[in-house]
C-alpha cells in the first residue's frame, strides 16, 4: 500500500506539472489555435530569471510573482514582435518559427547559465506533512497550487470583461473586431497568460527535477498529450489530462513488469492515442461540428 | 492574406507537378541533372559524400512532403521510418550479408507495410491529434531498437557497423563517388514516380483529399484507403532514404533517430518549399548545411543562429526556397512583358 | 609543468636545436596537419542539442589551447585546435570528422566526445591511419590496439570500475541484496555488464532488481521508488549528473539507507552532491581517479592552484564546480604531453607510437598514485581508481589505489 501511494503521489506531483503546462498550451490554442512548440523553452527561460532574481536575494513570493510578471511581457513581446509576421501564412510557417523560438531559448539559456543543473527552492517545508513516507511536501504544494492556477483562470475568463474579449477574440476574430475588441491584442495577451502560466509550472518543477536548459522537454511533451487527452478546448480537462498522464506513466511503470521502465512512456502514449481514436476532441473537449 | 498565400501555394503546388512540363521547366531539370552528374568530378570525396547526404535527406523530405504537402497530413514521425529503413539495410548488410542494393526495395517495402499499417488508425486523427500520434511514433523509436529482446537483430545499444561498399566493374572511382551516383540514380528513380503518382488521378486525388475532404469523398474518392496509402507511400520514400543514409555513413545506432531527425526533415520540407518536389532538393541541403552555417558564426550558441536563421527564412521566403525562386522569376518575366 | 628530468633534458635538446637552426630549418618529419609553426588538432562535441552539457569540455579544452599558445606553444609550434558540433549525432560525427581529416587535414583527431559518435568513426579513423586520441567515453571498447591501432581512451573504463564495486562487495558484503539504477544506453550497460561479470557467478543470487531510465524521462523517482520497494540494501546508481541527484535525493527522502555506490561520471560536488544537497549525500562511495575542484581538501595543492589560475584567466564565468573543467584540463595536459614528447617527427605513426609508451605518467589534477601507463598492447592509459566516501563536505579517501582485473 506504502508503494502504492508512493507512485501515485510522485505521479499526481509530475501530473500538477504536466497540468500547469497543459493549461499554458490551452492559453494559446484558445487565443489562436496553435501549438506552441517553444513553450516548455520559454518556461525553463522564465525558471532562470526567477533563479537569477533569488541569487540576488528577492524573497522567494516576490520572485513568483516578479518571474510571472516579466514572464507576461516577455510573452507579449515574442508575440508581438516575433510571431506576428508569419500570423495567418500557414499553420507550418509558425510551427518552423515555434521550432526557432525553441532552440534560441535553449541555447541562450545554456550560455548564459552554463549547464550544470542548478538547486532551486522550495517554498514549502522540508519536511513531509504529518510525518508520513509517501509524498514530500512540494509535491502536495504543486498540486495545490496547480489547481488554484486554474481555479484563477476559470475566474479570468468567466468574470472578467478582457477574459470574455479574449474569448470572444478567439472564437469569432471577424465578429469580435466588429464590437471594437483588438484582435491583435488579445493574442498577444494570450502569449503573456500562457507564458506566467508556464513560469510557475517551471518554478514549481524545478526543485523536483533540477534547474537545466533541457528541464522542460519531455515535461512539455507531456503537456501536449495532458491537454490533447483531456480536450484542447477545456482548460479543466486539459488539467485532468495533465494528471492523468502524470499517473498513467507512473503506474505503468510500476506495475506492468514485461514493460518496465524502458517503454513506459511509450505506452502510456499508446494509449493516450487509442483514446483518442474513439473520442477524436479528447475526454471533454467540446465537439467542433463541420459545416459543410 | 491566409487565402491568398494558400491559394498560391496550391496554385505552386500545382504547377510543380503540373500534367505537362514547360521547355523551361525540361531545361531546368536537364540543368539540375548535369549539375548533379559533374558536381562529384569538382569537389573533394568530403564535399561529395556530403552532397551524398544532401540526396539521401531530400529523398526523405520529399517522402514528408508527399503526405503533408500533397495529402495535408501532419507527422512527427518519420524519423520512425528512417530508423526503419536504415535498421532493415543494416541488419540485412551486417547478419546475412546481403547486397546493399537488394536493401533498398527491402526497406522500401518494410516502410510501405508500416505505414500503411500505421495510416490505418491514423485515419481518426486530424491536424494536432495526428500530430501526437506521429510524435509518439518517433519518441517510442529509440527505446524500441534498444529493447533486450530485439538487441540481437538491432545490435541493442551498441548499434550495428556496416561496411561501405566499392565501385563494381572496376571502376576506377571512389567509394563515396560511387556511392553519390547510386543514390543520386536512385533519387531520379524516385523523383520520377513522384512526378508520375503526383501529376495524374492519384494527384488529384490526394489534393481534393487535402482542400476538401469531404467534398473528396461525395466525389466518389476512396478516402480512408488514399490517405492510408500515402502514408505507406511517404513511409517507403523516407525509408529508402534512411537505407541509404546507414550505408552512406556505415553505423546504425538508436541515438541517431531521435525526434530531432523529425524536427529536421520538417524544417528541410517547409523552407525548402511545402508540395514541391524540386523544392525537396532545397530541404536537403538546408538539413545538411544550415546547421554548418549556425556553427561557422557562433560556436557558444549554435542553435540560438539555427533558430534565428530559421525565423528569418520564414519572414522573408513564406513559401520556401522553392517558393521564393518560383515568384521572383514570375516578377521577373512579368517586368520584361511590362516593358 | 609536468616534466620529469629526462624529458625536460630532451625537450631543451629539441628547443635548443630549434633555436639553433632557426624555424626554417627545424627538419621535422610531418604528416598532414603539422608544419614547423603549427600542429593541427581536430575535436568534435555536442554544442548544440540535447546532449550540449558536454560542449563545456569541448570549451575548456579550447582554452587549454589558448593558454598553451599564449606560453609559446609546443616546441614552438602553435597549436590549431578546431572543434566542431556534431550535436550528439553519429551522423553529425561521421560527416564533422570527415570534414576535419580531409578538408582541414587536421593532425589528429582529439577527445571526440561520446560512445555512439566515436563508434560511427572509428572504422573509418583507422582505415585513415589518422589518431583517434583520447576519446571522452569511457566504454570498454577503445583498447584494441590490434584491431585498432589508431584509436585510444583515456579515462578508466566503465566496466573496469563497475568491477571495482563487485569486488569490494564480494570482500565486504557477500550476502548483499543489489538494486541497480541505469540509463538505458551504452554507457549504462556497459557499468551494467562490467558488474554482473564482477559479481561472476553469484549475480544471479545477489542483483534483486534493475531499473533503466531514458535520457529523456523528467525523472527518476518512480525508479527509485520501485527499487526500495525490492527489499535492497545496496544501491548501484548509473547515472548522469541531473538523474544522479535527482536519486541521491528521492533515496534520502524515502528514508532507504542501502549502500549507495554511485558511478564516477557524477561525483561533482558541486555539480551533482550540493544540488541534491550534502546532508543527503553523507555515505556515498565511488571511484575517483580526478581530484574534485569543489573538495576543500585540494585547497592548497599546486596543481590545483594552477586549474583555478587558468579558469580566471581563460575562461572567466566558468562554472568552477563543473567536473567537466577538471577532466578537459587534465586530458589536454596528457595530450599535450605526448605532442612534446613526438618533438619534431610529427607523424601520425609517431604519436600514437608516443601515446601508447607513456609509463607512470603523472597529469595534473590526477589523484595521488594514480598515473597514465600505456605499452603497444595496452591501450587504457588510465586504469586504476581510488574509493572514495562522502562526508558531508568532500569525498574521503579510501584504502589503496585499485585497478580492475582483467
Amino acid at each position: 500500500m506504502e508503494f502504492f501511494l508512493q507512485q501515485l503521489f510522485s505521479g499526481l506531483a509530475f501530473g500538477g506539472v504536466y497540468a500547469c503546462m497543459a493549461l499554458a498550451v490551452v492559453m494559446i490554442y484558445q487565443a489562436t489555435d496553435h501549438l506552441n512548440f517553444a513553450q516548455g523553452e520559454m518556461a525553463m527561460f522564465s525558471t532562470y530569471i526567477a533563479y537569477t532574481l533569488i541569487s540576488h536575494g528577492v524573497p522567494y513570493w516576490w520572485t513568483f510573482l516578479l518571474a510571472m510578471a516579466i514572464s507576461f511581457v516577455g510573452g507579449v513581446m515574442i508575440e508581438r514582435i516575433i510571431v506576428r509576421p508569419v500570423e495567418g501564412t500557414s499553420v507550418l510557417n509558425e510551427v518552423i518559427v515555434f521550432i526557432g523560438l525553441l532552440t534560441i531559448f535553449n541555447s541562450l539559456a545554456g550560455w548564459i547559465w552554463e549547464y550544470t543543473i542548478k538547486p532551486f527552492p522550495s517554498p514549502f517545508p522540508k519536511d513531509p506533512l504529518f510525518g508520513n513516507t509517501f509524498v514530500g511536501t512540494h509535491d502536495l504544494g504543486v498540486i495545490g497550487v496547480t489547481l488554484v492556477v486554474l481555479f484563477g483562470v476559470f475566474l479570468f475568463f468567466r468574470y472578467t470583461p478582457i477574459g470574455l474579449a479574449m474569448r470572444a477574440a478567439a472564437q469569432d476574430p471577424a465578429s469580435a473586431r466588429l464590437v471594437g475588441i483588438r484582435v491583435g491584442w488579445m493574442l498577444a495577451l494570450g502569449w503573456g497568460l500562457a507564458a506566467a502560466i508556464g513560469a510557475v509550472a517551471g518554478i514549481l518543477v524545478a526543485p523536483i527535477v533540477f534547474l537545466e536548459p533541457n528541464m522542460m522537454g519531455s515535461i512539455l511533451l507531456y503537456g501536449f498529450a495532458g491537454a490533447l487527452l483531456g480536450g484542447i478546448t477545456n482548460p479543466a480537462g486539459a488539467v485532468f489530462g495533465g494528471f492523468a498522464v502524470g499517473v498513467l506513466e507512473t503506474l505503468i511503470g510500476a506495475y506492468v513488469s514485461f514493460i518496465g521502465s524502458e517503454l513506459k512512456l511509450t505506452v502510456a502514449l499508446v494509449l493516450i492515442i487509442a483514446v483518442l481514436v474513439f473520442r477524436p476532441s479528447g475526454l471533454f473537449g467540446r465537439v467542433v461540428v463541420k459545416r459543410v | 492574406m491566409d487565402a491568398q498565400l494558400g491559394a498560391k501555394v496550391r496554385e505552386i503546388a500545382a504547377l510543380a507537378s503540373g500534367a505537362k512540363l514547360s521547355r523551361l521547366q525540361w531545361i531546368g531539370i536537364a540543368v539540375a541533372i548535369a549539375v548533379g552528374l559533374i558536381v562529384p568530378l569538382l569537389v573533394s570525396d568530403y564535399r561529395t559524400f556530403q552532397f551524398t547526404l544532401v540526396l539521401v535527406y531530400a529523398m526523405a523530405v520529399l517522402g514528408l512532403n508527399i503526405l503533408t504537402g500533397f495529402n495535408g497530413q501532419f507527422s512527427l514521425g518519420h524519423s520512425a521510418f528512417f530508423a526503419i529503413g536504415a535498421y532493415t539495410a543494416a541488419i540485412m548488410m551486417d547478419h546475412w550479408e546481403i547486397a546493399y542494393y537488394w536493401t533498398l526495395p527491402a526497406a522500401g517495402v518494410v516502410c510501405l507495410i508500416a505505414g500503411f499499417l500505421f495510416g490505418l488508425p491514423a485515419l481518426r486523427l486530424e491536424g494536432l491529434y495526428l500530430a501526437l500520434a506521429t510524435f509518439a511514433l518517433s519518441i517510442a523509436t529509440p527505446p524500441l531498437l534498444k529493447y533486450d529482446h530485439l538487441s540481437e537483430w538491432t545490435g541493442g545499444v551498441q548499434g550495428v557497423v556496416i561496411t561501405k561498399p566499392d565501385a563494381p566493374f572496376g571502376l576506377q572511382i571512389s567509394q563515396d563517388n560511387w556511392l553519390y551516383y547510386f543514390t543520386f540514380v536512385v533519387l531520379l528513380v524516385l523523383y520520377f514516380c513522384a512526378w508520375n503518382l503526383l501529376r495524374g488521378r492519384t494527384g488529384r486525388a490526394l489534393k481534393a483529399i487535402r482542400d476538401n475532404p469531404i467534398a473528396a469523398q461525395a466525389m466518389g474518392i476512396n478516402t480512408a484507403l488514399y490517405k492510408s496509402l500515402t502514408f505507406g507511400v511517404s513511409a517507403l520514400y523516407t525509408g529508402v532514404a534512411g537505407a541509404l543514409g546507414a550505408i552512406a555513413i556505415q553505423f546504425v545506432a538508436p541515438d541517431s533517430f531521435t525526434f530531432f531527425l523529425s524536427v529536421a526533415i520538417l524544417v528541410g520540407m517547409v523552407i525548402g518549399g511545402i508540395g514541391s518536389i524540386p523544392g525537396s532538393i532545397f530541404g536537403g541541403i538546408v538539413i545538411v548545411f544550415v546547421p554548418n552555417v549556425a556553427e561557422q558564426i557562433s560556436k557558444a550558441a549554435p542553435w540560438a543562429v539555427y533558430g534565428t536563421l530559421l525565423i528569418l527564412c520564414m519572414y522573408f521566403m513564406p513559401l520556401g526556397i522553392w517558393g521564393f525562386i518560383r515568384m521572383g522569376y514570375a516578377r521577373l518575366t512579368r517586368r520584361r512583358k511590362a516593358d | 609543468m609536468m616534466l620529469n628530468r629526462r624529458n625536460f633534458a630532451v625537450s631543451a635538446a629539441a628547443m635548443a636545436i630549434a633555436l639553433a637552426y632557426g624555424p626554417a630549418g627545424a627538419a621535422g618529419k610531418y604528416d598532414p596537419g603539422a608544419s614547423d609553426t603549427e600542429i593541427k588538432i581536430g575535436n568534435t562535441n555536442p554544442y548544440s542539442g540535447p546532449a550540449s552539457a558536454y560542449g563545456t569540455i569541448g570549451k575548456a579544452i579550447a582554452a587549454y589551447w589558448k593558454m598553451v599558445n599564449d606560453n609559446g606553444g609546443i616546441n614552438g609550434r602553435k597549436i590549431n585546435f578546431i572543434s566542431l558540433d556534431d550535436s550528439y549525432s553519429p551522423p553529425k560525427t561521421v560527416e564533422q570528422t570527415r570534414k576535419l581529416v580531409e578538408q582541414e587535414r587536421v593532425l589528429l583527431d582529439f577527445q571526440p566526445l561520446g560512445t555512439p559518435t566515436n563508434t560511427a568513426i572509428h572504422k573509418y579513423m583507422n582505415a585513415k591511419k589518422v589518431p583517434q586520441l583520447f576519446v571522452a567515453t569511457g566504454a570498454g571498447k577503445w583498447g584494441q590496439p590490434k584491431k585498432y591501432p589508431w584509436t585510444m581512451g583515456w579515462q578508466p573504463a566503465y566496466p573496469g570500475e563497475a568491477k571495482i564495486y563487485a569486488s569490494y562487495l564480494l570482500n565486504n558484503k557477500p550476502d548483499a541484496k543489489v538494486a541497480i539504477l541505469y540509463q538505458n544506453d551504452d554507457y549504462g550497460k556497459d557499468y551494467l555488464n562490467g558488474f554482473i561479470a564482477g559479481l561472476g557467478a553469484k549475480a544471479k543470487t545477489m542483483i534483486v532488481a534493475k531499473e533503466s531510465y531514458e535520457t529523456s524521462d523528467p525523472t527518476v523517482d518512480p525508479q527509485v521508488i520501485k527499487l526500495k520497494a525490492s527489499g535492497a540494501d545496496v544501491f548501484f546508481n548509473i547515472t548522469t549528473p541531473k538523474f544522479a541527484a535527482q536519486a541521491i535525493r528521492k533515496v534520502y527522502d524515502l528514508g532507504w539507507q542501502p549502500l549507495h555506490f554511485l558511478n564516477n561520471v557524477s561525483t561533482s560536488v558541486g555539480g551533482v552532491l550540493k544540488p541534491a544537497g550534502l546532508e543527503k549525500s553523507v555515505g556515498l562511495i565511488t571511484t575517483a581517479y580526478l581530484k574534485e575542484a569543489t573538495d576543500p581538501q585540494w585547497a592548497n595543492d599546486a596543481d590545483m592552484k594552477a586549474w583555478n589560475a587558468w579558469m580566471d584567466k581563460y575562461l572567466p564565468g566558468g562554472d568552477k564546480s563543473s567536473s567537466f573543467n577538471v577532466y578537459g584540463y587534465a586530458v589536454s595536459a596528457t595530450m599535450h604531453e605526448v605532442l612534446k614528447r613526438a618533438g619534431d617527427n610529427l607523424t601520425r605513426a609517431n604519436i600514437m607510437k608516443q601515446a601508447a609508451s607513456l609509463k607512470g605518467l603523472k597529469v595534473p589534477l590526477l589523484l595521488p598514485g594514480i598515473t597514465v601507463d600505456t605499452s603497444p598492447t595496452d591501450f587504457y592509459p588510465i586504469e586504476c581508481a581510488r574509493l572514495a566516501k562522502f562526508d558531508g563536505h568532500k569525498w574521503q579517501l579510501v584504502g589503496d589505489v585499485l585497478c580492475p582485473k582483467k
